[in-house]
């Protein structure tokens, strides 16, 4: 096997051939954000966010299908990167629904800490509020596509981990949706296991257990004695 | 020096936004020594949004007639305004009807569809403001010259952002400590 050397924000790495730039940098410690990028399952540079810059090519290139060559000369974070990075974002947020006040993932979402890291705090890119719908069909979970970002993880784990091939892409351009299926309730396709290996693998809070949205919370009784106790017992502060 | 001229101002919101400020608690006291709160709904008394406001923290989204008259003159009147909450930054939940597509399929579905009793379409014109047909963050509507998101913004962050400003720097909106949706 032949090992390839390169440089990436300056740093000498030697790797072996076929690794990817985003593994190659991995390996030297540096981080590069990605959003469809999963371990374990095949990369397809859908999302963009992983872009680099390389000495000698015009064109900005995707670090998670990017193969590493010998003497390549890699930037992850130069000023232009990060301004794209953080366009990306904003168009992820202003292109779907991302209402994160009544989402099943708020604080614990991978599109929101993206929003962070890259410094957005407001999406110059005018809100769609396209019409999505909702599928709860299945016993066990439901997906959302108003929060779905077509990163393809679903679609990915459980053609390639699980080997059911539940979900697939349908539809083009911006009317695009993963679907169930042959585009029918998720609930009737005999081929799901209910594995819950695509729950785990959405990044966002498009899939989710039943059970988990704000909607049907289970209220906690104990909580009520605070509110009543807190000036007796001076708990200004949670 | 003279005070800041402060003021607050509430458009398409819960007054979530509002009720963390006063989170704020003992601060309010220090901030009040710093500022002249010349507008607000929870702040003062004052009708009419008045003229050289230095500092204004907008809640809400721009969902009605009203909103939309009262964040031009609001614009024009104020030196450095602040889209302070998520309905004002993203619109969120108060932009969810947009998905029905206009103002009057909005009233339909809620006031006839699912009136229980005597259903009729609310209109008295010049007293209940006109509905826009479509929700809109405030930056979508005026130029806005800082954000700060959350649903709402915790004390503290609102504390962080306020310091800065009464010292005439701004804030820097970076990092979880300061940025935060939901
Ligand atoms: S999926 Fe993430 S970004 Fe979208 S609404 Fe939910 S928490 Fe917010
Ligand atoms: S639960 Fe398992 S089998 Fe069913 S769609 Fe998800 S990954 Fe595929
Ligand atoms: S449902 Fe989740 S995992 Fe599947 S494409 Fe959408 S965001 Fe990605
Ligand atoms: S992680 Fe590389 S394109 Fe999405």
């Amino acid at each position: 096997m032949s090992v390839k050397t390169l440089k990436i924000d300056g740093k000498e790495i030697a790797i072996e051939e076929g690794a990817t730039l985003l593994q190659a940098a991995k390996e030297a410690g540096i981080r590069i954000p990605t959003l469809c990028h999963l371990d374990g399952i095949t990369d397809i540079g859908a999302c963009r966010l992983c872009l680099v810059e390389i000495a000698g090519i015009n064109r900005l290139l995707p670090a998670c299908v990017t193969e590493v060559s010998e003497g390549m000369d890699v930037q992850t974070n130069t000023p232009k990167l990060k301004e794209y990075r953080k366009m990306i974002i904003e168009m992820l947020f202003a292109e779907g629904n991302h209402v994160c006040a009544v989402c099943v993932a708020n604080g614990n979402c991978e599109l929101q800490d993206l929003a962070i890291e890259m410094g957005m705090d407001h999406s110059r890119f005018p809100y769609r509020f396209p019409e999505r719908d909702v599928d709860v069909s299945h016993d066990e979970f439901g997906i959302d596509h108003n929060r779905c970002v077509l990163c393809t993880r679903c679609v990915r784990v459980c053609d390639e981990i699980e080997g059911a091939h539940v979900w697939d892409v349908g539809f083009r351009g911006a009317a695009a949706k993963v679907i169930t299926g042959l585009n029918q309730p998720w609930g009737t396709v005999d081929a799901c296991t209910s594995c819950g290996k695509c729950v785990e693998a959405c990044p966002t809070g498009a899939i989710f257990r039943k059970g988990a949205t704000v909607g049907e919370m289970d209220r906690d009784r104990s909580k009520l004695d605070f509110i009543v106790t807190a000036r007796e017992l001076k708990q200004w502060t949670r | 020096m003279d005070k800041i001229r402060f003021a607050t101002v509430w458009l398409a919101g819960c007054s979530g936004c509002h009720m963390s400020f006063l989170d704020l608690d003992e601060w309010l006291i220090d901030l009040a020594e710093k500022v002249d709160v010349v507008y607000s709904p929870v702040g003062s008394d004052i009708k009419e949004y008045p003229e050289d406001v230095d500092v204004c923290f907008v809640e809400g989204a721009i969902a009605n007639e009203e909103n939309l008259e009262l964040i031009l003159k609001v614009r024009e009147r104020t030196k450095f305004l602040v889209s302070f909450g998520d309905c004002a930054v993203t619109a969120n939940v108060p932009a969810m009807r947009n998905m029905l597509k206009g103002a009057d399929p909005v009233l339909r579905r809620c006031y006839l569809e699912l009136g229980d009793t005597t259903p009729q379409l609310p209109n008295f014109p010049g007293i209940v403001p006109e509905l826009l047909d479509k929700v809109r963050p405030v930056h979508e509507v005026i130029q806005v010259d800082m954000f700060l998101p959350g649903c709402p913004p915790s004390a503290p962050r609102i504390q962080a952002a306020l310091e800065p400003l009464l010292r005439g720097e701004k804030p820097v909106m970076e990092g979880r400590e300061m940025l935060k949706f939901g």
